[in-house]
């Protein structure tokens, strides 16, 4: 044991005592042949013949040196310096060639690790300090009746986590919003409706304070308390030590501070950093609706669940099942068609990781692509480099280096080209890592928290992407010096032909798969700008033009209903008298916003739902003058007047797609509706539009006037010819007069709304065209770099064509065919390739086909072209070949 | 004539190394080397420069000692001796190497076809 210690330890002395150790080899090999020569010459050999005849009974001395550092040192080390030793002076010899592979690299690697990035921060590990995300999954509700999932409701929450034993525990986050008035200065800021568990679900312990108690999120505004944020502390509470105890307004209401979040905290909801937390006993304080806590049938909160270690994401989810099938039996008025499904944490099916994972999994691909396509331009480069460095490689093979030395050594240069290019890569990473925040819309002046996290595991995946690209960019040359013939080799030869076979196959085929691989990016882009293009350019059903959206703070003021409807009549009139305005009018939700629409169970005489279904609709409360302002056209009966108020019979407005789908193609207006339990007389039907998402096909859908089932905090719509700005400083005008403690939400025309909604479908157009240009842009380098060596190696054959009466233009012609005969080969490929590949786009593309052939002839022009302008240069080269001097070449 | 010369067997150099070591006392790796063919009647095929790496081998296991010195014609050379541990150690590889020289030459000894009985 101690023996072999001392042994590495020797072996690693000897490894850094390099130049002296073989000094006293030398000596002592000297001291040796000194000895033989001289008992040769006893021998009565002649001096020339004795030393001969020492020499040949040692053997060679470079063999016998290099055994005795093998067997002395740490000969894998050994190499492995002296080839970095020679590899990097092979770079510096070449400083442009080894720019240019580092350049592809680091972009090719920095992409990978960008988007690598982007998914450990916003899928995978979503929440800075949450313990055992892995474990974590989301909790939604599903509707067998309808595609797409639902909340969840508080009390079918809590019977799932009394019910469930297969978990660790069970949480509840609800985003919300609140004014936050500090003195002067009043902020919208954002926060979550928590469970009282939530602070220890998560494992994050509040630095000041406590989190929640059990208990406090029981009762109807029972608790008023909140933790808040350390961001929020420090900036509002200017980091108050005290501050435990205090009392702060949210809402207007007076809430006791218990605790402050650590620095880095920022919730549970993908997009935004929460500010402060409530518990869920404070629901009715900060959500539209009414109190919601005893609602089986209000499906509004957003949870998460944690596994018992070991549990696996069936067996919870045929637990979660169980439970959600008794409470079908058991509620069937709430329930009836309704489930309960777990979703591993990334494919969350609420939040924003909802909204970007389409696009995260194909920039996944897209960036392969990309990575492929460098490796394939440094690849390229290296070839040439070996076909430059044959003399070298045969030279080495001649004096004996074995195959897997030079092999070794081909390796070593790639691994440093990649080590530089993945270092350099991280760089690009670390700058993009709030690159995606920049594509997403800021609402209310604050920009969204969409990090991307280079933690252990993305810098891991970096490191393989680093070594398999040493092995791409290592073997594809290694590959060509296994073809060395020494004896040819040795005669220099480079009399190329353009086009000859054998050693260009490579590089073309190389070229042929980075035009193919950039041709199905550039589908891929073409396809979701036509898409983006479309979906924004839809109608959503309601004008987008000249229509302005905003909200006033009367939650957030504290109004209750009676002084929130003087209010909204009183503000209603006024706006409607401003110079530019048609008209205004007031909604509970904005379309295509995030918020959650009321929805309720519904019964229609004459209509028996299928078995097991319980038919549930969404509906919006709007008010008067709401139908002509958006836009929307009543196509029979009318629409709500000032007289369907609290005290008048219920009414309701449904849309085409309810009245096709429930009264069969008759006429509704004039019939019942049952809206949650009372019935309502329908007295108009209204178009079809937009409500939830750009992307959504027509639902069934119907409004109640705003009266009738009040909501203190609407949003107002007001159509005007007025610019926004204008109106918004008239309006803010309005409401101060009103009541000079009111703010006033953020406003968007509803085109901008429309936008905000498609902003993943923007996201992802912009960076697979970003990535797609790049593509593109080393895909031309590599053509014209396999061009250009093609005409420099060709020099003679130009000459000798001249010499036998070929134009300058054919040489022209020839080069460029050659070089659009690669692309077209690309292209074929890719086509095919893009066929079987367009449809991954699937939840991306909206009103186009993944095959669409504008898309197909777009790329196939710009490669065209790109390639065209590639091969002009090499070909004009080939034009100026004098054909004298090329002959009396060599 | 070269072909009928023996490979030397991984690991042997080094037993012939320490044995000739151990009953000549100090000598340099020409002395080493050509007692080696001498003892041998020449019919080992070495080439002499291979005694070196089996020389340092040995220093690092601590088996053999070197230190510089002048030869009887007044040269520089290294001269080396063997251990402690290196006597210790060519005792069990010398035991180890006749118990399977005797084991392969029994082996061989077998009748051909023998097996068929």
């Amino acid at each position: 044991m101690i023996g072999q210690l001392q042994q590495l330890l020797l072996r690693m002395r000897s490894f850094f005592h390099r130049a002296q150790d073989d000094r006293e080899l030398d000596a002592e090999m000297t001291a040796h042949l000194a000895f033989a020569t001289e008992d040769n010459l006893q021998r009565g050999l002649p001096p020339t013949e004795a030393r001969r005849q020492a020499f040949l009974s040692f053997g060679g001395p470079q063999q016998a040196k290099e055994r005795h550092r093998e067997s002395r040192g740490i000969p894998f080390l050994d190499t492995l310096f002296q080839d970095l030793r020679f590899g990097f002076r092979m770079l510096r010899r070449s400083p442009g060639f080894s720019l240019l592979a580092i350049l592809c690299l680091t972009l090719g690697i920095g992409a990978n690790a960008a988007v690598f990035s982007w998914v450990e921060g916003i899928l995978f590990r979503p929440y800075p300090l949450v313990a055992h995300q892995e474990r974590l999954l989301a909790v939604g509700g599903t509707d067998r009746s309808q595609p797409g999932g639902t909340g969840i409701s508080w009390p079918d929450f809590l019977d799932v986590q009394r019910n469930c034993k297969l978990f660790d525990s069970f949480f509840v986050t609800k985003i919300t919003g609140s004014t936050l008035s500090i003195g002067e200065r009043a902020d919208v800021t954002t926060g979550s409706i928590v469970s009282a568990n939530y602070f220890d679900a998560i494992g994050v312990h509040p630095i000041l304070g406590r989190g929640f108690e059990p208990g406090e999120d029981t009762g109807w505004g029972g608790h008023p308390v909140a933790v808040i944020s350390y961001q929020l502390w420090k900036s509002r509470f200017n980091g108050d030590p005290q501050i435990i105890g205090k009392t702060q307004r949210f809402n207007n209401v007076i809430h006791t501070i218990v605790g402050v979040a650590p620095e880095g905290f920022y919730g549970t909801f993908v997009g935004w950093a929460m500010q402060f937390w409530v518990p869920a006993s404070m629901e009715d304080t900060f959500e539209s609706g009414g109190y919601k806590l005893e609602d089986r049938g209000a499906r509004w909160i957003e949870a998460y669940a944690r596994p018992r270690p070991g549990v696996t994401l069936q067996q919870a989810q045929q637990e979660i099942s169980a439970v959600s099938q008794q409470l079908e039996n058991d509620y069937p008025a709430t329930n009836r068609g309704r489930g309960i499904q777990l979703w591993p944490l990334w494919q969350t099916p609420f939040n924003n990781a909802n909204t970007l994972l389409p696009t995260l999994e194909i920039m996944l691909l897209v960036v392969a692509f990309v990575l492929l396509i460098a490796c394939a331009n440094v690849s390229n480069l290296l070839l040439v480099r070996s076909f430059v460095r044959r003399r070298e490689m045969t030279i080495r093979l001649a004096i004996g280096a074995g195959r897997g030395r030079l092999l070794k050594q081909l390796l070593t240069e790639g691994l440093i080209l990649s080590v530089v290019g993945a270092a350099g890569g991280m760089l690009v990473a670390r700058w993009c890592r709030q690159a995606l925040v920049l594509l997403m819309p800021a609402r209310n002046g604050k920009t969204m928290l969409l990090p991307g996290a280079i933690d252990a595991r993305v810098l891991g995946l970096s490191i393989g992407i680093c070594l398999t690209t040493t092995l791409i960019v290592g073997l594809v040359p290694a590959f060509q010096t296994r073809r060395i013939e020494l004896a040819n080799a040795l005669k220099s030869d480079s009399l190329g032909v353009v086009g000859a076979r054998g050693r260009a196959w490579l590089r073309s085929s190389l070229v042929v798969i980075q035009v193919c691989l950039s041709f199905i990016l550039l589908v891929g882009a073409a396809l979701l700008m036509q898409s983006l293009h479309k979906i924004r350019s839809t109608s959503p059903g309601f004008s987008t033009t000249r229509v302005l959206d905003t909200a006033v703070s009367l939650v957030a003021a504290g109004y209750d209903a009676p002084r929130a409807k003087i209010f909204q009549d009183e503000l209603v009139e006024r706006v409607r008298s401003l110079p530019g305005v048609e008209s205004a009018a007031y909604a509970r939700l904005a379309p295509l916003g995030y918020g959650t629409y009321s929805e309720t169970p519904i019964a229609v005489d004459g209509y028996v739902p299928p078995p097991g279904e319980q038919p549930t609709v969404r509906y919006n409360q709007v008010s008067p003058g709401y139908f002509p302002t958006m836009g929307i056209s009543v196509i029979t009966g009318r629409e709500f007047t000032r007289a369907d108020d609290e005290k008048a019979p219920l009414v309701a407005v449904v849309n085409q797609t309810m009245a096709a789908r429930y009264w069969r193609g008759q006429d509704p207006v004039g019939q019942r509706l049952q809206v949650k339990g009372n019935w309502a007389q329908i007295v108009g039907v209204a178009a079809d539009s937009k409500y939830g998402s750009m992307r959504e096909n027509p639902i069934p859908f119907f409004y109640m006037p705003l009266r009738q089932d009040f909501v203190r905090g609407p949003a107002i719509f007001i159509r005007t010819t007025q610019p926004l700005q204008t109106m918004q400083a008239a309006l803010l005008r309005e409401v101060r007069a009103l009541d000079a403690n009111l703010a006033l939400y953020e406003m968007i025309t509803l085109q901008e709304q429309v936008n905000r909604s498609t902003s993943p479908q923007l996201v992802a157009v912009t960076l697979v065209a970003i990535l797609g240009g790049l593509a593109l842009l080393l895909a031309s380098i590599g053509l014209y770099g396999v061009m250009s060596y093609a005409v420099s190696q060709s020099t003679r054959e130009f000459g000798l064509r001249m010499a036998l009466g070929a134009r300058t233009s054919d040489l022209f012609r020839l080069v460029v065919s050659r070089g659009l005969a690669l692309t077209g080969t690309g292209i074929l490929v890719g086509v095919l390739a893009s066929l079987g590949l367009t449809r991954l786009f699937g939840y991306l593309l909206y009103g186009v086909s993944p095959r669409d052939p504008v898309a197909f002839a777009a790329a196939f022009a710009v490669l065209t072209i790109v390639s065209l302008s590639a091969c002009v240069l090499p070909a004009w080269r080939a034009m100026r070949v004098d054909p004298n001097v090329a002959l009396h070449y060599e | 004539m070269a072909e009928s010369k023996l490979d030397l067997l991984q690991g042997t150099l080094d037993l012939m190394v320490l044995q000739t070591l151990a009953t000549m006392g100090s000598l340099h790796g020409y002395g080493i080397a050509r007692r080696i063919e001498q003892v041998s009647g020449d019919s080992v095929l070495l080439n002499q420069g291979t005694i070196y790496a089996s020389l340092v081998r040995l220093q690092q296991r601590g088996w053999i000692s070197a230190e510089w010195g002048v030869s009887s014609n007044n040269r520089r050379a290294k001269f080396y001796s063997i251990t402690k541990r290196g006597r210790k150690q060519l005792s069990q590889d010398a035991a180890y190497w006749q118990r399977l020289s005797s084991v392969i030459g029994r082996v061989l000894a077998l009748p051909v076809g023998s097996a068929e009985k």
